[in-house]
């Protein structure tokens, strides 16, 4: 069978879409996949100085400084600083403590394994921060078990300060 | 000839542990309050438990078994040896039911990593932390670093001899005042003096970082616990590394060094006696060594290019040094960042400082400067004698207080304790590298749990192997206290069993 220029050419550009469509796909998934926190403290040589995104809960308390602010985001594996702007850190409501889940937040940032701006900190650089789930309150109730188990600790306590007592005016 | 034990002496025993228990017990109410302020509701029902338990099993110890008699040496060391390890078991009460922990094994290893000033931690999930859990962590360490028997020393038990003797066994051979119970008053006076001024200034720096006032000044308390007691917990995983702040590192490593003077140290710069911090052998012999551990370090480091300025270097490479040194453990980088970026030569230089470790009679671990330092006089001693005529008297003499002339015997009991931490090391090591960690990081970490340190490769996490776990609290059991005690309980134990007849005396 005959191959026309014609067909050959919509041929090419077929394999030149492809192969674009297959790089932006790698590219993408290589630069903007979440970076989990130990695979950036264990491998930190490899990704120093490069864009990633890292993705977590924000933990702790917001540090404001001047037009910056540190914070502290936790993947489940570690806890990373992330140095942003103060207009990127304000979106934040709500940081992870006893009482509530922060804010679960995206950076996009560089990566630095030992930060010649911060005296040799192993941080993130935020370029972009994005929201991408709102932290909320934790309750904590009390549980009935302990109550009862204190409850009987304390009946214990006194048994020990009452009994002996008891029997000594007993047998005197 | 070992004498078996009589019923009277596990009697007296088990009567003085019981003293000691209700004061633990009583402490609770610290974290108990904290709970109760801070609306952590769950909490206070685990505080209240462990506190409820300690004093029932302390008055019913006193009950069972009344005692009227003073502790002998043995007893004494007993008392201490066993004290350290219900405190750790009653400790780890409102530590498992938090929540935070695996398993009660994994409670009890932080139990004994905050009575003994360690710092390695298994929690689970810390930045969630409630305020009075964190409270109880860092008191721990607080109450740990002064001494448990110390506390009961302070508050309930007589000043007898006996007293003294359970002293003695919580590795504090000196008194710094002629009356044991006067220089554990001076201990906490110290402690507590320090810890006003520590955690005012924290709580200061904290603010002006950016942190809420409130939390700026908890977060001062807990850091300063840990700093002057060279413990290491903190209340967020990143250590140190959370408050990303030079002021806030330059104070810790103030408050470092404080807490691994020697309390004679001390009370000699209180009595205004400034010219001991420079005549006192500990002193001299932990600069030496820290100047040229940090040199080796930093030969290490440059070779790697490990960090990118000399500012950084310092920052970093000094703070660690101190850390380990000093016997804290507080972190300003990541634990997996020690053997993967700081090479062979600057590992091997921080587990030498934190094997040497701080001062005798402080709150910090290891080897003990003066135990350094009276090792290499007696080497100097030991060549001059060699280099000299026959009939030429060798004298070397130190300082440490007054100037005291070296001699065998306190050359022996030196070196008795160093050759024990030595093996203490190498044994973790070997159960470290049998569960099939390489060499540099079972060696560091075994180093860090017996001297006491804290700092840690990553080999320190709840999914590590039980009997780890379990060797680590061992060591830091036998660090803390200095071997002699535990080989005492040990001894009554065989002698139980052994032992002829007879009375101790």
């Amino acid at each position: 069978m005959r191959i026309t220029n014609k067909q050959d050419t919509r041929y090419k550009q077929f394999q030149i879409w492809l192969l674009v469509i297959i790089w932006s796909l790698y590219l993408g998934n290589c630069i903007f996949a979440a970076v989990p926190s130990t695979e950036l403290v264990d491998n930190a040589e490899k990704y120093d100085g490069q864009v990633i995104e890292y993705q977590g809960e924000a933990i702790g308390d917001i540090m404001n400084r001047r037009n910056h602010a540190w914070i502290n985001v936790n993947d489940g594996g570690r806890a990373i600083g992330i140095f942003s702007d103060k207009n990127l850190s304000d979106q934040i409501k709500k940081t992870g403590s006893y009482n509530q889940i922060g804010d679960t937040v995206k950076i996009i940032g560089i990566f630095n394994r030992s930060c010649a701006d911060h005296g040799g900190d192993l941080d993130i650089h935020a370029r972009e921060l994005y929201i991408v789930q709102g932290g909320h309150k934790v309750e904590h109730p009390v549980n009935q078990g302990k109550l009862v188990i204190a409850g009987l600790l304390f009946l214990g306590v006194l048994a020990t300060l009452i009994i002996p007592a008891a029997i000594d005016r007993f047998s005197s | 000839m070992l004498l078996r034990p009589t019923n009277e002496d596990l009697r007296t025993i088990a009567y003085y542990i019981g003293r000691l228990i209700v004061a633990l017990g009583i402490i609770f109410i610290i974290p108990l309050l904290t709970a109760v302020i801070f609306g952590e509701w769950d909490l206070a029902a685990d505080f209240l438990i462990g506190m409820l338990a300690s004093i029932f099993i302390g008055l019913l110890l006193q009950k069972l078994f009344p005692a009227s008699r003073d502790m002998n040496w043995s007893q004494g060391l007993a008392v201490t040896s066993i004290s350290w390890l219900v405190a750790m078991f009653l400790g780890a009460i409102p530590l498992v039911l938090s929540g935070h922990y695996g398993s009660y094994l994994d409670a009890c290893f932080d139990a004994m990593s905050g009575f003994a000033t360690t710092g390695l931690a298994l929690i689970q999930n810390l930045d969630h932390a409630a305020n009075s859990l964190n409270m109880w962590r860092h008191l721990m360490m607080f109450l740990g670093g002064q001494g448990i028997v110390v506390i009961g020393l302070t508050f309930l038990v007589k000043g007898t001899a006996g007293a003294y003797r359970m002293y003695v066994g919580e590795a504090r051979e000196e008194k710094v005042l002629p009356n044991v119970i006067q220089t554990a008053r001076f201990i906490w006076m110290v402690s507590l003096t320090y810890l006003v001024f520590g955690t005012i200034l924290l709580g200061i720096i904290g603010i002006l970082e950016g942190m809420p006032v409130i939390r700026s000044f908890l977060h001062g308390l807990w850091v300063f616990m840990a700093a002057f007691d060279t413990g290491g917990f903190t209340p967020h995983s990143q250590s140190i590394l959370y408050y990303h702040s030079f002021p806030y590192e330059i104070v810790t490593i103030v408050l470092m060094v404080m807490g691994t003077l020697n309390f004679s140290l001390h009370y000699a710069l209180w009595s205004r006696n400034f010219k001991e911090l420079f005549k006192n052998i500990e002193t001299r012999t932990l600069f030496i060594s820290l100047t040229v551990l940090f040199l080796i370090g930093t030969v290490g480091l440059t070779q790697l290019s490990t960090y990118p300025n000399w500012f950084a270097h310092l920052r970093k490479g000094f703070y660690q040094f101190i850390s380990a040194h000093s016997g804290t453990g507080f972190m300003t980088i990541y634990a997996p960042q020690f053997p993967n970026e700081w090479g062979f030569l600057a590992l091997l230089a921080i587990v030498l400082a934190m094997a040497f470790g701080g001062s005798a009679c402080s709150t910090a671990g290891g080897i003990k400067a003066l135990r350094i330092g009276l090792f290499f006089k007696s080497l100097l001693q030991d060549v001059k004698r060699i280099m000299r005529p026959g009939s030429a008297i060798v004298v070397e003499k130190f300082h440490h207080i007054k100037t005291i002339m070296i001699e065998d015997r306190l050359v022996r009991s030196a070196f008795v304790i160093l050759i024990c931490y030595v093996m203490t090391y190498l044994l973790g090591t070997i159960v470290g590298l049998f569960y099939g960690y390489p060499l540099d990081k079972a060696s560091f970490e075994s180093v860090s749990a017996a001297a006491n340190v804290g700092l840690s490769t990553g080999i320190t996490a709840p999914a590590m192997p039980t009997g780890l776990k379990v060797t680590y609290i061992i060591q830091m059991w036998l660090g803390r206290l200095e071997f002699m005690s535990i080989f005492v309980l040990i001894g009554l134990a065989i002698a139980r069993f052994t032992g002829a007849k007879g009375r101790s005396q």
